[in-house]
């Protein structure tokens, strides 16, 4: 006569492999499929064929959770071997080095890019972005900036005419004066914008480009802080061990003025095409306020004084991409384009 | 600037190195943008004299020469036109490689045999003369070395000399600076054979003189401060001497004649330019300085005839114009081979005045270069006198009557006042009073103490010396730009705010690029006009008459490009200014946004064959919005013929978004475009939304929409409909078929109670409300299935 204590213990042991089923391997399955549910010995077989023999209320208590674990325990075998399948399958039916799924990729155009960058290593220097208008007048341009149209100094702005007075901007400078004349010391300033010559297209002219203008305008500013301000942007900008050297130079608007080299990206300074041999690259126009600016522009010279700078950014997005020619900057090419992103 | 590298080092007394030179230069602010190193390759080449020249006994045209190489005499035949018996040539035996890499055997022309050969200038790589054999004037014995013989060797630099220092357009004044940086004087090298006397002191006069039975006066004083002019009687003109020839062949300047060259060689050494005229051709012996008369017309010596305005200063005789003053000479009264009697004029001329004479003419030449950029009126005596010097020197005459100086008011000479502690104020960094007055007197500035200041003297020499700043530069250039420290000091913060079009543009490339379009640059200058374009005075061609009134067609034209390298997929956008003529003096300034796409929305992937849907409108719309929304001025997107606009509150358009046409290939695909205005305003930062806490409650339906109805029109019935239960609708599938009227469009509506769970019922009651108002204002049922 079966006990029902030991029905229990049965039971108890079904139950608990219900659980293994759901971690067990193809080998464990089988054996729990045989030994519980196997029609000749199978535990649960055992146990319902013995259920006639008990009392009535003992037969269903014990036969409804027999009967429930059975089922329990089919269906976490038959979802373990499921599962089982699939994972032996799974590593033979994909190839992982086929190609994903790639998305487009917008690019920031070079030169933007470059001028952005520019424009946040002087904001470390403590200098904000202003911007002025494209369509200038030879009173900004020029007159206010010192360089008289009578001057040999104005060839070098070969301009573009939009009425009488009226003129394509030349270089981004006239902000220096529009700027000076609305605000008082301490004035920080960089103002990137297009700029016109009437050059024709070459591989290394465009008759609009990109400039970045800097104006530093406060008491007590030396040529010393002009030095040390452009030394900082250039090793901030290419690499903090990149020589800069000052040479002497002329632009009405400053003086003392400066070209400003930086040490060649290319060869370190060694010599190259790039260069063309002399380790040094130009990189911008610079040097301290002339007074004639500030008085033009209603700022006491004596008080104050400054210092301003100018770049070409073309020039710079072209050195650092390796890029041949500007005109590679206005095509628009896709190709080209893709090459930029981020 | 073309400097010769011997030339300098004459002047400085010493041998100076290229490399050092330039290095220096550089430094002190005229960079060496050229070197040429003149090394001829003439080892074997000597000096021949011609013994014998006689006619080629079987060729008329060949001559044949007996040349003596300095061991033996042998025969050479030669085919210039000219050869002179005893006179010497360069002579290239047997076995020279010539420059050009022609090797010389003795060859048999015309029956005789030639034993090397006499060379040309152009054959030795010397010069581009080819016409005849070049002649050398030396007193070197036959068979001397050419190179030693004449001085050939040197090393041509050319500088950059900018606008403000025409004191660095001669040979002097680049010794002058050069003489700081080494401490060594600078000296006028000897001319060779210079005679004795030189007429002695000028004869200074206030409005006219004479010299040499010439009467000289000044009428147009403005334009013309000061005039001297020598005469020199019985020259001879021919060619200069083999130093003199060499010194301008060095610095690439040609050769003409011995008076000419004189005049160039003193333009080149002291940057004073210099006019001969034949004394012969000056008609009724006088000369006049005056304004031209309007109309007035006049031949140069490049046989141009030219018109002459008021503002040009003329140089003329008894019966009319004879020269440009400061430009250009007249074609008539140039020195030739005839002269035998010279004026020499030496003036100077005033800058402004000569910057308008060559652009009204479009000429510039070298006098007018150097003109323009401000001559030294000081220092003409003496450069007429080294002229005088030179000129008897090269070409003979007799020693002529002092000079004729005709000064009516003379220029006083310019003092700059310099304060010590300025140059430390400005330069940031201590410099001596010592060495300031070192810096300053070295580079030929007389320095006198006045107190605590310096009353420091301009030279002639720089006119672009007028205020305390340029000494100051002075200071610190001499000094040297590389002995200032780079030290980063404090400095105060810029009370200049940021421009937020800066921020706004940057915003726009990363939602543009995001979306995976490439940023393009176009040209502003562009050939399309159109209404409202602003049309460029003096463009460079048709293709940048104009400056662009949008965007958008210089995107088509970049799409354009990029099919013809076969380019499909095109993904571009482009922030930046459009002119807009207003009717006022300047152009107005906008900012625009556009974008153009064509071809496959993603890139093609294997997972669907390798193909990718075509971008349709609904991309570009998507790209319009998302444009209006990160840059646009407040409106609403609204359907316009072929695509959307955006209409603000009055009804104005201030964008536009559809399908373009252009110049594409049958394999491209459509192309669609958008643009729109950016306008800088307050865009708030979002506030947060708390998050929902109770569950939605779906409900799909199918609607019919008679022609004519609108989505959005649908849309905003259920907004009003749905009250505040209903918090989102979407349409997510649309459906034409032949057996209905109009369409059907499925949209899903999403209702949540803020506060409980909504009930199946509560949704289900919103939604008959929004089926009722949906049927009652648009006629819209629901498709019955
Ligand atoms: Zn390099």
């Amino acid at each position: 006569m079966p006990q029902t204590p030991a029905h229990q213990e049965q039971l108890d042991a079904v139950a608990h492999a219900v659980d293994r089923a759901s971690r067990a391997d193809a080998a464990t399955l089988a054996q729990l499929k045989t030994e519980i549910l196997g029609r000749k010995a199978g535990t649960l077989t055992l146990i319902l064929r013995s259920l006639a023999g008990l009392p009535s209320e003992e037969r269903r208590a014990i036969g409804a959770r027999a009967n429930q674990l059975k089922r329990a325990l089919e269906e976490a075998i038959a979802q373990r071997e499921l599962a089982l399948q699939q994972e032996a399958r799974a590593p033979k039916a994909l190839d992982w080095t086929m190609p994903s799924r790639p998305v487009w990729r917008g690019a920031v155009h070079p030169v933007n890019a470059v001028t952005d960058e520019i424009c946040e290593v002087f904001r470390t220097l403590g200098f904000t972005r202003v911007t002025g208008p494209e369509a200038e007048t030879e009173d900004y341009n020029f007159t206010k900036l010192n360089i008289g149209l009578d001057h040999p100094a104005a060839d070098e702005h070969d301009t573009f005419y939009l009425g009488p007075g009226v003129l394509l901007r030349t270089h981004t400078s006239p902000m220096q004066a529009r700027v000076m004349e609305q605000y008082q010391p301490p004035i920080r300033i960089v103002v990137p914008g297009r700029v016109y010559r009437r050059d024709a297209f070459d591989p290394s002219h465009s008759p609009v480009f990109e400039q970045i203008e800097g104006l530093a305008v406060d008491e007590g500013i030396s040529f010393v802080d002009f030095k040390a301000a452009i030394d900082t942007f250039v090793k901030l900008f290419f690499s903090r061990d990149t020589a800069v050297r000052f040479r002497p130079s002329f632009f009405p608007f400053t003086e003392p003025s400066a070209e400003v080299d930086a040490q060649c990206q290319m060869c370190r300074g060694s010599g190259c095409s790039t260069c063309k041999q002399t380790g040094w690259l130009e990189i911008m126009g610079a040097g301290m306020v002339h007074p004639a600016v500030f008085e033009n522009c209603g700022i006491d010279p004596e008080r104050y004084t400054g210092y301003a700078f100018g770049m070409g950014v073309e020039r710079i997005a072209m050195l650092r991409h390796g890029i041949p020619d500007i005109r590679l900057l206005w095509e628009n090419d896709m190709r080209l384009l893709s090459q930029f992103s981020e | 600037m073309i400097v010769s590298l011997n030339w300098l080092s004459d002047l400085l007394g010493r041998d100076l190195a290229a490399d050092d030179v330039a290095e220096r230069l550089a430094m002190l602010g005229a960079p060496v943008e050229g070197r040429e190193e003149l090394r001829p390759q003439l080892d074997g080449v000597v000096v021949g004299l011609v013994e014998r020249a006689e006619k080629h006994p079987n060729a008329d045209r060949l001559t044949l020469c007996q040349v003596n190489n300095g061991r033996e005499v042998v025969e050479v035949v030669c085919g210039a036109p000219v050869v002179k018996p005893g006179a010497k040539y360069p002579y290239a035996p047997e076995g020279t490689v010539l420059p050009g890499g022609l090797r010389l055997e003795a060859r048999k022309i015309r029956g005789v045999v030639s034993h090397g050969m006499l060379c040309s200038a152009r054959e030795l790589e010397l010069g581009t003369e080819h016409e005849g054999i070049m002649e050398i004037r030396t007193d070197a014995p036959p068979g001397t070395r050419l190179l030693d013989a004449f001085p050939l060797e040197d090393t041509r630099l050319e500088l950059e000399v900018t606008a403000n220092r025409p004191d660095l357009l001669c040979h002097k004044g680049v010794a002058r600076e050069l003489s700081v940086v080494y401490g060594v004087p600078v000296k006028l090298p000897a001319i060779p054979n210079a005679p004795r006397g030189d007429g002695g002191a000028p004869r200074r006069v206030k409005q006219t003189g004479a010299v040499g039975g010439v009467d000289v006066s000044i009428e147009d004083v403005e334009g013309c401060p000061r005039y001297m002019a020598a005469v020199i009687r019985g020259v001879q003109i021919g060619p200069s001497p083999t130093w003199l020839e060499a010194r301008l062949r060095a610095i690439g300047a040609r050769p003409i004649n011995n008076v000419v060259d004189a005049t160039n060689y003193v333009l080149y050494e002291l940057n004073q330019p210099l006019h001969a005229f034949d004394l012969a051709t000056v008609r009724g012996n006088k000369i006049v300085v005056r304004r031209a008369a309007p109309g007035e017309q006049m031949t140069t010596l490049d046989g141009e005839t030219r018109e002459l305005t008021p503002e040009m200063t003329m140089i003329c005789d008894g019966e009319g114009p004879t020269a440009i003053g400061g430009v250009m000479g007249g074609a008539t009264s140039e020195v030739s081979e005839g002269t035998t009697d010279v004026l020499l004029e030496c003036a100077y001329f005033d800058p402004p005045r000569i910057r308008q004479t060559r652009q009204a003419l479009k000429m510039t030449t070298e006098a007018s270069y150097r003109f323009e950029r401000g001559t030294d009126y000081e220092a003409m005596p003496d450069a007429l006198r080294r002229a005088v010097q030179l000129i008897r020197a090269v070409a003979g005459g007799a020693e002529p009557e002092p000079p004729i100086d005709v000064y009516p008011k003379p220029f006083k000479a310019r003092t700059v006042v310099l304060r010590p502690e300025r140059v430390a104020h400005v330069l940031g960094m201590p410099v001596t009073r010592e060495e300031i007055e070192r810096i300053l007197v070295g580079l030929g500035f007389p320095v006198a103490p006045k107190g605590a200041k310096l009353h420091v003297q301009v030279p002639g020499w720089r006119p672009d010396v007028t205020r305390e700043i340029d000494l100051i530069e002075e200071v610190a250039r001499v000094r040297g730009y590389d002995t200032f420290p780079t030290e980063l000091l404090p400095f105060r913060t810029s009370v200049v705010p940021d421009d937020p079009i800066e921020p706004l543009r940057a915003a726009i490339r990363r939602v543009m690029t995001g979306m995976g379009l490439h940023e393009a640059r176009s040209l502003s200058l562009t050939g399309a006009g159109g209404e409202g374009a602003w049309r460029v005075l003096n463009p460079l061609s048709a293709e940048d008459a104009y400056l662009r009134a949008d965007l958008l067609a210089g995107l088509v034209r970049s799409a354009e490009r990029n099919w013809a390298v076969r380019e499909r997929d095109i993904r571009l956008f482009e922030t930046g200014r459009v002119f807009h003529d207003v009717g006022e003096a300047r152009p107005r300034e906008m900012q625009r946004l556009a974008g153009v796409i064509s071809g496959e929305r993603m890139p093609p992937h294997w997972t669907a064959q390798g193909k990718s849907p075509d971008y349709d409108v609904w991309d570009v719309k998507a790209m319009f919005e998302e444009a209006v929304r990160v840059a646009g001025p407040e409106g609403v997107v609204v359907e316009a013929d072929g695509g959307w606009e955006l209409v603000d509150g009055d009804g104005a358009r201030h964008g536009w978004a559809g399908a373009l046409a252009a110049d594409r290939p049958p394999w491209a695909a459509q192309l669609y475009g958008f643009e729109v205005e950016v306008e800088v305003r307050d865009r708030p930062h979002p506030l947060h939304q708390p998050l929902p806490t109770t569950p939605p409650v779906e409900r799909d339906i199918a609607l019919v929409l008679p022609e004519g109805v609108s989505a959005v029109a649908v849309e905003e019935v259920m907004g009003e409909a749905g009250g505040a239960l209903l918090v989102a609708t979407r349409v997510f599938d649309e459906y034409r078929g032949d057996e209905m009227v109009g369409r059907s469009v499925a949209w899903r509506l999403v209702f949540r109670a803020p506060d409980r769970t909504l009930r199946d019922r509560e949704a289900d009651e919103a939604l008959d409300a929004v089926l009722t108002a949906l049927k009652e204002r648009l006629g819209v049922e629901r498709r019955q299935a």
